[in-house]
């Protein structure tokens, strides 16, 4: 049986666990005919064009885990950013793990789809945001609507700044065979409400994980969202990440992607600016290499004037490794003094390594700045005899530059810790040895 | 300390270095003048082992040791410290950790241990405030952004860091206002000790004001055409290179 056609017949098993005179799973009923009519996306869309689910299909996944695993801090200690106070929500192959979290209703909402779904009292909220900006028409998207039920739920209210950054941690076990995911995450942030969220996938074992997650973040007037995600996961484990945005006017989202490992990890990236006066900006690293694929499918949607948005993705890509940039920005007649950038520069550390990188621009209106730049190549010869020059060794002055070049990226990370851990991981990849004072 | 043999080093196919005689002894400041094009760079960058010079006849010899087979990091280890013309910005990498990462793989390839943390700050801020730097400078990315000045007093800086025994000045004056220059200069003249060697290299004599050499050689074409004392470069700011060319060519 496909994995289409087994998560079609699932879908009665699922219905025995879930409320199904709720209104959400009418939304949930819609959602999974439409999977049924799209099914997964194939080569010959040309998003997909360079990126095969194929592999990843063919795995004999079990839809919902047999029984709940509970795993120790101390195992795990280490894929938290742990020196830093933080609300967690953590779940154990999809199923909230309370010992290992600390959720919070105090002042805000960090906590989990499953209570924002039944709880009377989120209704109103979950009536106006739920699945009101992911696309209905996407296959990937409908298919994790149908399943919807577990997640992270974060809800900032008006002129409310968190006290803590947020972390959402989802971690596999490998107790079954295989294991697919479906997270589901809701983030509201009201008017004048800020909050910082660190988002990470890690599979504990080799047994094949294949995640499918949505998270949809709507940012008020004025709100300020710094999203972080860390991909650095098993290479038994593969990730589809949709992430949609939907600004108001004056607000300040940010989402940045750290990509170190994983099977095949797809990001569908999407902002969708509606008001005046916003910033949307998108940063990314990669570095991968074996036979490891990435990519980033982003999209911002300019639909009123006086916006900005910025887009940084730098790649490095060794061995056979294969990434993908395909970015597209849209500007609508009535965005008028738009500035739109955007930027993907490469290098190919080996000759065997692909990357597909693919501008897209369809603007429409006269009054804008957008551009966009990419770069393939290798490193700078006349830098490399520069670090040499000083005693530094070819393989370390490669590592260095390579370093120099990826951490640039990290300027605009909020939490220093974070970025600390971020730049350790960059300089760990890289063998690259570093001091004090970064 | 540093024995230059009958050098002939090309670029491209290109012959520039044509058969360079020079010795230069430990205590002694050496400087290389010449017109554009003479081949000054090219003497620099073939004795730090640039790839894309070959050398295609002579020796290189340092402290007994021809060094002409060994890689560029390996010549550092050694002991030859070039000073760049044209510094390349390395954006992402700041100058302290660039510095630690030349000291701690210099020592490493020497058979020595790492600095301690605590030896390397207090070196680090020693030699930048010998030469007046801006501690900011020492947190901000290798020449990135830098005013040429600041990019020369920064190699003069690295310079006081990794302690060379011969040091190749590749135009270290271009770009340098006076005060800079003098603040450099001063910087040099303070690192140099009996053990080590200066090369300079240079357009004009007025460096030379400065830095005060013993000898000073004129490049022509690729060839030592005249060694001299230091008013062989007086010389040469009243009458420019012609008159040696017609020597050149009548011998």
């Amino acid at each position: 049986m496909s994995l289409k056609d087994k998560l079609i017949s699932s879908f009665f098993a699922f219905e025995e666990q879930v409320d199904v005179s709720s209104d959400i799973h009418t939304i949930r009923n819609k959602a999974l005919k439409n999977f049924e009519s799209k099914g997964f996306p194939t080569k010959k869309e040309e998003a997909w064009k360079y990126t095969s689910l194929n592999s990843i299909l063919k795995e004999d996944y079990s839809i919902f885990p047999k029984k709940e695993s509970t795993i120790e801090y101390r195992d795990v200690k280490k894929y938290f950013i742990h020196d830093i106070d933080a609300y967690t929500i953590v779940f154990i192959d999809g199923i909230y793990s309370s010992h290992l979290s600390e959720t919070t209703h105090d002042k805000i909402d960090a906590c989990l789809m499953s209570s924002a779904l039944d709880k009377p009292k989120y209704k109103e909220i979950m009536e106006k945001y739920f699945n009101k900006i992911a696309p209905s028409d996407d296959g990937l998207n409908s298919l994790n609507t149908a399943f919807s039920r577990e997640g992270a739920f974060i809800h900032i209210p008006n002129n409310t700044v968190s006290d803590k950054p947020i972390q959402i941690l989802n971690l596999s076990t490998g107790n079954e065979a295989a294991l697919m995911l479906q997270p589901r995450n809701l983030v509201v942030v009201g008017e004048n409400s800020q909050v910082q969220i660190i988002e990470r996938h890690q599979s504990l074992t080799e047994n094949p994980v294949f995640t499918n997650s949505v998270t949809e973040i709507f940012a008020e007037k004025r709100a300020m969202v710094d999203y972080y995600k860390i991909q650095n996961d098993k290479l038994s484990a593969s990730l589809i990440d949709n992430t949609y945005v939907d600004q108001k006017d004056e607000s300040n989202c940010s989402v940045h992607t750290f990509s170190f490992g994983g099977k095949l990890t797809r990001n569908n990236l999407n902002f969708y600016q509606r008001g005046e006066h916003i910033d949307s900006t998108m940063n990314g690293v990669t570095i991968i290499e074996g036979k490891q694929h990435v990519d980033h499918n982003t999209l911002v949607h300019h639909s009123q004037p006086n916006c900005e948005s910025h887009q940084d993705y730098k790649g490095i890509f060794d061995d056979k490794a294969v990434g993908v940039f395909n970015g597209k920005v849209l500007v609508d007649k009535i965005a008028q003094k738009i500035n739109a950038y955007q930027s993907n520069n490469n290098i190919l550390v080996s000759d065997k390594a692909t990357i597909n990188s693919k501008p897209q621009l369809e603007i429409f209106a006269d009054d804008v700045q957008c551009s966009h730049g990419c770069t393939i190549g290798q490193l700078d010869e006349e830098a490399l005899f520069y670090l040499k020059s000083r005693g530094i060794p070819a393989k370390e002055a490669r590592a260095l530059l390579m370093y120099a070049f990826a951490n640039n990226v990290l300027e605009s990370v909020k939490i220093p810790e974070l970025k600390k851990r971020i730049n350790k991981l960059i300089a760990n990849k890289l063998n690259v040895n570093l001091g004090f004072d970064l | 300390m540093l024995k230059i043999k009958n050098l002939h080093a090309s670029v491209e196919g290109k012959e520039i270095l044509k058969g360079i005689n020079l010795e230069i002894n430990a205590g002694e400041v050496h400087a290389i003048m010449g017109p554009n094009g003479s081949g000054k760079s090219t003497l620099a960058s073939v004795i730090a082992g640039k790839e894309e010079f070959e050398m295609t006849d002579g020796e290189i010899i340092l402290e007994n040791e021809d060094i002409s087979e060994m890689e560029v990091d390996e010549r550092a280890h050694n002991g030859i410290f070039l000073s760049m013309q044209y510094p390349v910005e390395i954006p992402g990498v700041s100058v302290t950790n660039f510095m630690k990462t030349a000291i701690n793989e210099t020592r490493k390839a020497q058979g020595l241990e790492e600095m301690p943390a605590k030896d390397m700050l207090k070196k680090i801020r020693e030699k930048s405030e010998m030469l007046e730097m801006d501690r900011k400078f020492l947190s901000r990315s290798l020449n990135e952004g830098f005013s040429g000045g600041e990019k020369k007093r920064n190699e003069i800086f690295q310079m006081a860091m990794m302690e060379p025994k011969l040091a190749i000045l590749d135009e270290t004056d271009s770009g340098l206002d006076i005060d800079a220059l003098r603040i450099v200069s001063d910087g040099v003249n303070k690192l140099r000790t009996k053990e080590n060697a200066v090369m300079v290299i240079t357009h004009y004599q007025r460096l030379l004001n400065y830095i005060v050499p013993d000898y000073v050689h004129v490049l022509l074409d690729g060839k030592i055409v005249k060694s001299g004392g230091k008013e062989l470069a007086h010389k040469l700011e009243e009458h420019g290179y012609d008159w040696l060319k017609t020597e050149a060519k009548s011998v």
